[in-house]
């Protein structure tokens, strides 16, 4: 039997092995896509400490290398299910069943998708979920945000100075995210404002044509452009596990500093856990947290 | 993985004899890096599929003229044409699904 499995190989997840490791508890790291989690679609990290300047690629992978290099073994493999028997655990994922003593949760959160019929299709033929990824696609070309918070905002004066129009649209008539942002926008001669919208219908030949956007006395308006950046924010991959831990009405694991569930044995780390601030930097404490926490829970069996 | 450029784009990848799988990646790309590994491993397992790598920034006139939008993506083309698209890092196994089906 295993000690520990880590659902996850992001920052939070890697962290955590990094942990278990060095106090030599036997460890499996669960990866349904790629190390690293999100961070690797970030050219320039210039916020985790000692770093000045790194690579959201370099960041994962000298993390993956040294959680490796402790004996820490990640596999491939998506997590579905947590049987929880008491003092044994029981991970399913869609190849294998693996028992274990402890479990940590670290699977991040994903993009909200607007939920509009084609939008799968349409992904990398016009529809991108991150404007420094893809902006550099639309030089020249008219784009629309969706969204109101500070990635929307951002994401909006980003492209400002890539693309010849941008349309940011928001379901309300003001934005939530910081205001120095917004004035910054406001001044910008090629951004137009679509208040109190939202998207109802993404028009395609190909690739995105156009969209419509329904405002609140229900008028449909035909907006042509070539790209639509959605940043209506992200939502914690816990949906398979919300069964058994408590999660908040978002889906956020609700735990404490501590990262500890409600459930003995099974911890949280990193963005999908209930809290203010979704960093590097605050998940990898979380890996430390949770790493330490289940080591010591695994001392008292 | 050839490089490919507007130079030898049609006879390395329009008039190959064999399907070629269009690796469309830039330098600034992480998910892009963290798929090289994932192609080269699949490439040195198959004869039957050539891979070659196109920089967008490079080759940006080849990259607008087959609408890539996003990156990571990877083109299959078949006798010249376009044939099936994938866009996204994806695990080796979904990308040797994509090539499986060409
Ligand atoms: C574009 C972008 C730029 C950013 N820039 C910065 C920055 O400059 N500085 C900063 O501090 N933060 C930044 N962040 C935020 C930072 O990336 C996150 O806070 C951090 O990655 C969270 O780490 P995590 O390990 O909790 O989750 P994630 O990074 O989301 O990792 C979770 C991992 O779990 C895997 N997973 C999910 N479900 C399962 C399952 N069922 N089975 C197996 N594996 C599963 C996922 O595939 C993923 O690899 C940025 C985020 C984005 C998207």
């Amino acid at each position: 039997m295993l000690d520990i499995v880590i659902i996850g190989a992001g920052p939070a997840g890697l962290t955590a092995a990094i942990y278990a490791k060095r106090a030599e508890k036997s460890v499996l790291v669960l990866e349904a896509m790629n190390y690293g989690g999100q961070i690797i679609n970030t050219p320039d990290i210039e916020n985790y400490p000692v770093n000045a300047h790194i690579s959201g690629f370099e960041f994962a992978s000298r993390l993956y290398e040294q959680a490796k290099a402790l004996g820490a073994e990640v596999v491939f493999e998506k997590a579905v299910d947590i049987i929880d028997e008491g003092n044994l655990k029981k991970v399913v994922t869609n190849a294998n069943l693996y028992e274990c003593k402890a479990v940590i949760i670290a699977t991040g959160s994903e993009n909200r998708k607007l939920g509009v019929e084609g939008e799968d299709v349409l992904v990398g033929r016009g529809i991108s979920y991150c404007a420094t990824c893809d902006g550099a696609f639309y030089r020249k070309k008219t784009v629309c945000v969706v969204g109101g918070g500070n990635t929307a905002l951002e994401d909006a004066l980003y492209l400002s100075d890539i693309a010849e129009k941008v349309y940011l649209i928001h379901r309300r008539d003001s934005f939530r995210g910081e205001e120095t942002t917004t004035n910054k926008l406001k001044k910008k001669s090629n951004v137009e404002f679509v208040y109190n919208s939202v998207v109802t219908k993404l028009n395609a030949e190909k690739r995105l044509k156009s969209i419509e956007v329904t405002d609140k006395e229900g008028k449909v308006r035909e907006i042509e452009t070539n790209g639509l950046f959605v940043a209506i924010g992200r939502i914690p991959e816990t949906q398979n596990f919300a069964k058994l831990v408590k999660v908040d009405e978002s889906g956020y694991v609700i735990a404490g500093e501590n990262c500890r569930t409600d459930v003995k044995g099974i911890f949280v780390a990193g963005d999908n856990r209930v809290k203010d601030v979704r960093q590097l930097v605050t998940a990898t404490a979380d890996g430390a947290v949770a790493a330490t926490e289940a080591v010591k829970y695994i001392g008292t069996l | 993985m050839i490089k490919i450029s507007q130079d030898n784009f049609e006879e390395e990848v329009l008039n190959s004899p064999v399907p070629v799988i269009a690796d469309f990646n830039a330098d600034w790309c992480g998910p892009c890096k963290m798929l090289k590994p994932v192609l080269e491993e699949i490439e040195s397992e198959r004869s039957d599929v050539k891979f070659v790598s196109i920089n967008i920034d490079d080759e940006d006139l080849i990259a607008e003229d087959y609408e890539v939008f996003s990156i990571p993506c990877l083109i299959a083309f078949k006798g010249g044409k376009e044939v099936a698209r994938s866009v996204g890092l994806k695990p080796k196994a979904a990308i040797e699904s994509f090539i499986g089906e060409i």
